[in-house]
């Protein structure tokens, strides 16, 4: 949504709350597809992925200082595992999809990897009281801004796949090592996966994507033809999480 | 008029001071959370809105609920609510207070919440959720206080209060219909996708909110002089019958809708809240029913909705139904199953429990105070 439009909406919002239902919707209708300038999205690809390697996650983490959940250096009460931070990890297939589980079909045992989609209608950032969360028009990154998030949790609450956490502990307190090129996070504020923006304005691949050495992943803009993920995508058919409720999620899982 | 919560018997101060006391541990606690974080609480990933999101939800429509006694007696004329409505808006105001405190103990952040104005974003529910509460709290300030100096003073309130009272009653539907929202309008959320969540919201206030100020009064009229008649208290009781009738009525067509459809996502909340959660969790959802059945059955019957002590008894059955329902089960019940059909047992700490229980508190010193006074003048009217 571009910044006039932006502006529209405060204004015309504070008049009135009558005005503001309307808003909502044109807020909704203004998020649709189409949007962004470019359509990153990531594709993964299940029949090479078995979900039993660390390699994707941990590159992840390390590059964005996500603590871990047992620091054996930290001297201090563990934290639940409840209260831990994600950016990237394993669900079951009935787990992400659940819909599409029944007894007959053969079970799948893998895990899966699952992490924010990156919406193209997303409702986290939708209700987000201080716009502190938003879809980026460039590329269609769904990012947090950590200075300006008030800690509500109203994101959470939103997001229909859990891909949002919340630094219930200090998170400085719980990483074994700093990575100096990413800033870490305080106490209170929702973080989650920035489809490794930072990389990408370096023209590297997400760090995922690059560890992954069974090249089970692939990362790209899917208003071009010829990127990985558009590439992918037309090779095989590919599903993605609760479809039904109109996210329109960026993150594809080849079956 | 306000000197007039600086005197008062034994009983009052030591009340007081027993309030401030458990306040005062409660500050001490929400300081170790501000330190720790809020992983001091039960609260995670999972099930990240709990105890305080639930207070908040619930004690917004004790505030709306003052509507009930201001609709009747300033559209209606009904006269025997004269001494009351008084009562109501001052409840009105600890109850916005708390909601507000509830907001902020459950922030991560609580230095930030002025980005909230800073940064206006209409199309966030919280934000409106924020201009309604703010707005009706000051309604309710000035109503309250210009209504009741004029009295000390004997004149007739100004003309101008009268549109900020009128204004007030649809306020107040506003400020639970907004509340709903934040929950009724999230995609993915089964137990909270249901168009009657605001209806139903405004149903179990109306008779919450009613309850409690029927109780209110009673503790009143015991230690003070002042008595607002039981008509007023018997009329009180009607509209806490019929409220939590509609009520009772919403919560079985959203049970219906549910489980005649037998649509997994929507199932699993009422499976959790009424089966599978913890003992806890599942003997509260059922003390909910017996409760609302007992208060249904005392108030539906004439001879025991007009006897003052049994009116007493159902109104304080309503009133704990409606806590556990939107005051524990609604928010918990929301969030588990998670997202992946994960069952994750939300237990509140007992720092989370101490906060939540000092802010009760506060509440309680603020309407206590302002009863003080709000009974003072008026005793001093009625004999002078
Ligand atoms: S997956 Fe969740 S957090 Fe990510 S964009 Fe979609 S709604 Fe937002």
């Amino acid at each position: 949504m571009d910044r006039g439009k932006r502006n529209f909406l405060k204004i015309a919002g504070l008049t009135g709350a009558g005005a503001y239902v309307g808003f909502v919707g044109a807020e909704a209708i203004g998020n649709k597809p189409g949007k962004a300038k470019k359509k990153l999205a990531l594709v993964i690809d299940t029949r090479k992925c078995k979900g039993d390697c660390p390699d994707c996650i941990a590159a992840c983490h390390r590059e964005h200082n996500v603590p871990e959940e047992h620091n054996p250096n930290f001297k201090g009460p563990p934290v639940r595992s409840s209260q831990g931070i994600k950016w990237i990890w394993l669900s079951t297939f009935g787990g992400a999809f659940h819909e599409q589980v029944n007894e007959h079909t053969g079970r799948r045992k893998d895990p899966l990897v699952v992490l924010c989609n990156h919406c193209d209608n997303p409702p986290c950032t939708r209700v987000c009281p201080t716009k502190a969360t938003w879809k980026r028009e460039s590329d269609g990154i769904v990012t947090i801004d950590m200075h300006r998030c008030i800690g509500c949790r109203f994101c959470m609450a939103a997001c229909p796949y859990g891909s949002r956490s919340f630094n219930f502990h200090d998170p400085r307190k719980n990483l074994k090592a700093v990575r100096p090129g990413f800033p870490t996070r305080t106490i209170g504020v929702v973080e989650k996966c920035n489809f490794c923006a930072e990389r990408l304005g370096e023209g590297l691949l997400p760090a995922c994507v690059e560890a992954c050495t069974k090249k089970a992943m692939s990362f790209g803009d899917l208003k071009d033809k010829d990127s990985p993920a558009s590439v992918a995508l037309r090779s095989a058919y590919a599903i993605t999480r609760k479809p039904a409720l109109g996210t329109g999620p960026e993150v594809y899982y080849i079956l | 008029m306000l000197e007039k919560a600086l005197t008062g018997s034994k009983g009052y101060f030591a009340w007081i001071f027993a309030l401030l006391v458990v306040i005062g541990v409660g500050f001490g606690t929400y300081l170790y959370q501000l330190n720790e974080g809020l992983g001091i609480t039960g609260l995670n990933r999972d099930v990240s809105w709990g105890l305080y999101i639930a207070q908040f939800t619930f004690l917004v429509g004790v505030a709306a609920s003052a509507v009930m006694v201001v609709l009747p007696y300033y559209l209606h004329d009904y006269k025997e609510f004269g001494k009351l409505t008084l009562l109501g808006e001052f409840l009105a105001i600890p109850a916005c207070l708390m909601c507000m405190l509830f907001i902020v103990v459950d922030m991560g952040r609580p230095d930030r919440v002025v980005y909230v104005f800073l940064h206006p974003t209409p199309n966030s529910i919280m934000f409106w959720d924020t201009v309604v509460l703010s707005g009706y709290l000051g309604l309710n300030l000035v109503i309250g206080w210009t209504t009741l100096s004029a009295e000390s003073k004997g004149v007739a309130p100004p003309r101008w209060v009268k549109p900020l009272i009128y204004l007030s009653i649809p306020w107040a539907v506003s400020i639970h219909t907004v509340t709903a929202f934040l929950y009724q309008g999230l995609p993915g959320r089964g137990f909270w996708m249901t168009a009657i969540m605001a209806p139903r919201f405004l149903a179990s206030a109306f008779a919450a909110g009613p309850s409690f100020l029927i109780l209110m009064v009673l503790l009143v009229r015991r230690f003070t002089r002042f008595d607002p008649g039981d008509v007023a208290l018997r009329k009180l009781g009607q509209i806490v019958t019929y409220a939590m009738f509609v009520s009772v009525f919403f919560f079985l067509m959203e049970v219906f809708t549910v489980f005649y459809s037998a649509i997994p996502e929507h199932k699993h909340h009422f499976w959790y809240l009424f089966v599978g959660g913890p003992w806890w969790l599942v003997g509260a959802m059922w003390l909910f029913v017996a409760l609302a059945v007992i208060g249904l059955v005392i108030l539906v019957n004439p001879r025991t909705r007009n006897n003052i002590p049994t009116l007493a008894v159902g109104a304080a059955c309503v009133f704990v139904a409606s806590w556990l329902e939107k005051g524990l089960g609604l928010v918990i019940g929301g969030f588990t199953p998670n997202p992946f059909g994960k069952y994750t047992v939300y237990t509140p700490t007992l720092p989370e429990v101490t906060i939540a229980v000092a802010i009760w508190c506060i509440g309680f010193l603020i309407l206590t105070v302002l009863y003080k006074i709000a009974t003072g003048v008026k005793q001093e009217r009625a004999i002078g």
